[in-house]
């Protein structure tokens, strides 16, 4: 089996082995935390981060870690990583992790995380793995702030909370569209990025 | 490490040992380190909210945290902890300390009250005993505003704010909430600074002294000549919300809640316009 590159382990999961449009993992979270770009971005910063490192610490223990308990043993290092995120969000960031709630635990469950322990960290070095880690967490947030971008800018009129279109309820002429804060309209954006990526990179098509 | 190896009983012992403890060390510190951070950043939330509440605003920009807790400090604001059902203010430094938390006394046996009141639903059985009002004084010492915390159930969640009333008590001066599950965009107006400005100055009771009637609340249909003095207008496409916002402000300004409390206020103040009824 060829080893990959750094370059390619860093840079293939932002189009075109993206999480989210390819292997269509972490959609939970996407439709949760992006009705702003502000909370958007701290996600993809703590969904990168914890990916990053679980990552690398799983890979770094992979030749010590019993196979029957491979997958809890997973858990505890994601779940303690994403505590500690959480923690210094609420010690640093305490109105973004207000708004963020339970979505910032909830990172414990988002399967790009798991799925990058598993599938990639379990068979390569700290190093690649941690380079994986951080290309699949831009290939996530590359999706998540795109989405947030549509939501924030139509929904709300705003970008990172500044007016941006003039809104009806504040004297201006943009009506937002009330759809765009409603979760469903996540998956409607999120299905249409899948359609154009598709057609732009036909090998993306599951066979039938 | 030989696969055998890796597999064998002890090593899954020990691996699994050595990770908990590891894990469980890095947690705790974490937690530790930062809990003073958070807590800092919890009461100056809440602070910011009150002074939000009250109205009292800067030329330009938002105030900085330091501005905040002065306020507090100074004597600006001062937190007192009232006793709903007497109206008095609980002096009981076992209760009435920096760390009394009226959302977790709502929630605790032996602090709270169940809810009797069939008038005014706000959609909870039980509320606290004991809670939070916060004084707005002037650089003189006398009383600016008075601003109390409210909440009640709205369409999705329960809607936590604080009313803030003039040194009148008859008159509100402004109403925010700073926690809320609405729907974005219809319920969710709740925070929309347009919809909040329009409480400014609204009068609580109607009619004379000796019978008057709380009137203050949401009209669904909009507001009338007749009832502008008192109402605001409802949120459209958000009438449950609408609702629960004119039940809670009812219930927590009528006798079954802060009512004792305001009577005692105002009749400090001398003058006995404000009614305990209903």
């Amino acid at each position: 089996m060829l080893a990959p590159s750094p370059k390619k382990v860093l840079l293939d999961p932002i189009v075109n082995n993206n999480p989210i449009t390819l292997q269509v993992l972490g959609v939970c979270s996407a439709l949760a935390v992006t009705t702003q770009l502000s909370t958007a971005l701290v996600m993809c910063i703590a969904v990168t981060l914890v990916t990053a490192f679980s990552s690398a610490s799983i890979a770094a223990l992979r030749n010590y870690i019993p196979s029957s308990i491979r997958m809890i043993v997973q858990m505890v290092v994601i779940a303690s990583l994403v505590i500690v995120v959480d923690q210094i969000l609420k010690a640093y960031f305490f109105q973004i992790s207000k708004t963020m709630s339970v979505f910032v635990g909830l990172i414990i469950t988002n399967c790009i995380v798991m799925g990058r322990a598993e599938g990639f960290a379990m068979k390569n070095t700290a190093w690649m793995s941690f380079l994986d880690g951080i290309g699949n967490g831009l290939g996530y947030s590359a999706v998540l702030m795109l989405v947030a971008f549509i939501r924030e800018l139509f929904g709300s009129g705003s970008l990172f909370g500044f007016p941006v279109l003039a809104k009806v309820t504040e004297g201006g002429w943009y009506t937002p569209n009330g759809l765009l804060l409603l979760s469903p309209s996540a998956f409607f954006l999120i299905g249409i990025l899948i359609w154009i990526v598709r057609t732009l990179k036909p090998s993306q098509v599951e066979k039938v | 490490m030989l696969p055998e190896q890796r597999d064998s009983i002890t090593n899954t012992f020990v691996v699994t040992l050595v990770l908990c403890i590891a894990c469980s060390l890095l947690v705790s510190s974490a937690a530790v380190v930062l809990k003073d951070v958070q807590n800092k950043n919890k009461l100056l939330d809440r602070q910011r909210n009150i002074v939000e509440a009250a109205g009292l605003s800067k030329k330009s920009g938002e105030f900085q945290a330091k501005e905040i807790s002065d306020m507090f400090s100074d004597g600006t604001i001062e937190p007192r902890v009232v006793d709903l059902q007497s109206g008095e203010y609980v002096i009981d430094k076992a209760i009435a300390n920096d760390s009394f938390d009226e959302r977790k006394a709502a929630k605790d046996e032996s602090m709270n009250a169940v809810i009797h009141s069939s008038k005014f639903r706000i959609g909870i059985e039980k509320r606290e005993k004991y809670t939070w009002v916060y004084l707005v004084k002037d650089k003189q010492g006398n009383l600016e505003q008075v601003v109390l915390p409210i909440y009640g159930k709205g369409l999705w969640s329960t809607m936590y704010g604080f009313v803030a009333l003039k040194s009148d008590i008859k008159t509100i001066n402004g109403l925010t909430y700073y926690e809320h599950g609405e729907t974005p965009g219809l319920g969710g107006e709740v925070v929309n600074p347009k919809w909040k400005k329009q409480w400014h100055g609204k009068q609580i009771w109607r009619g004379e002294p000796s019978d008057a009637m709380l009137a203050v609340g949401v009209s669904k249909g909009g507001t009338t000549s007749e009832n502008m003095p008192y109402m605001v207008d409802g949120l459209s496409g958000a009438t449950i919300t609408s609702r629960g916002v004119d039940s809670m402000i009812k219930y927590w300004l009528s006798s079954d809640a802060f009512g004792p409390y305001l009577a005692k206020l105002a009749a400090q103040k001398g003058d006995s316009h404000v009614s305990t009824i209903p």
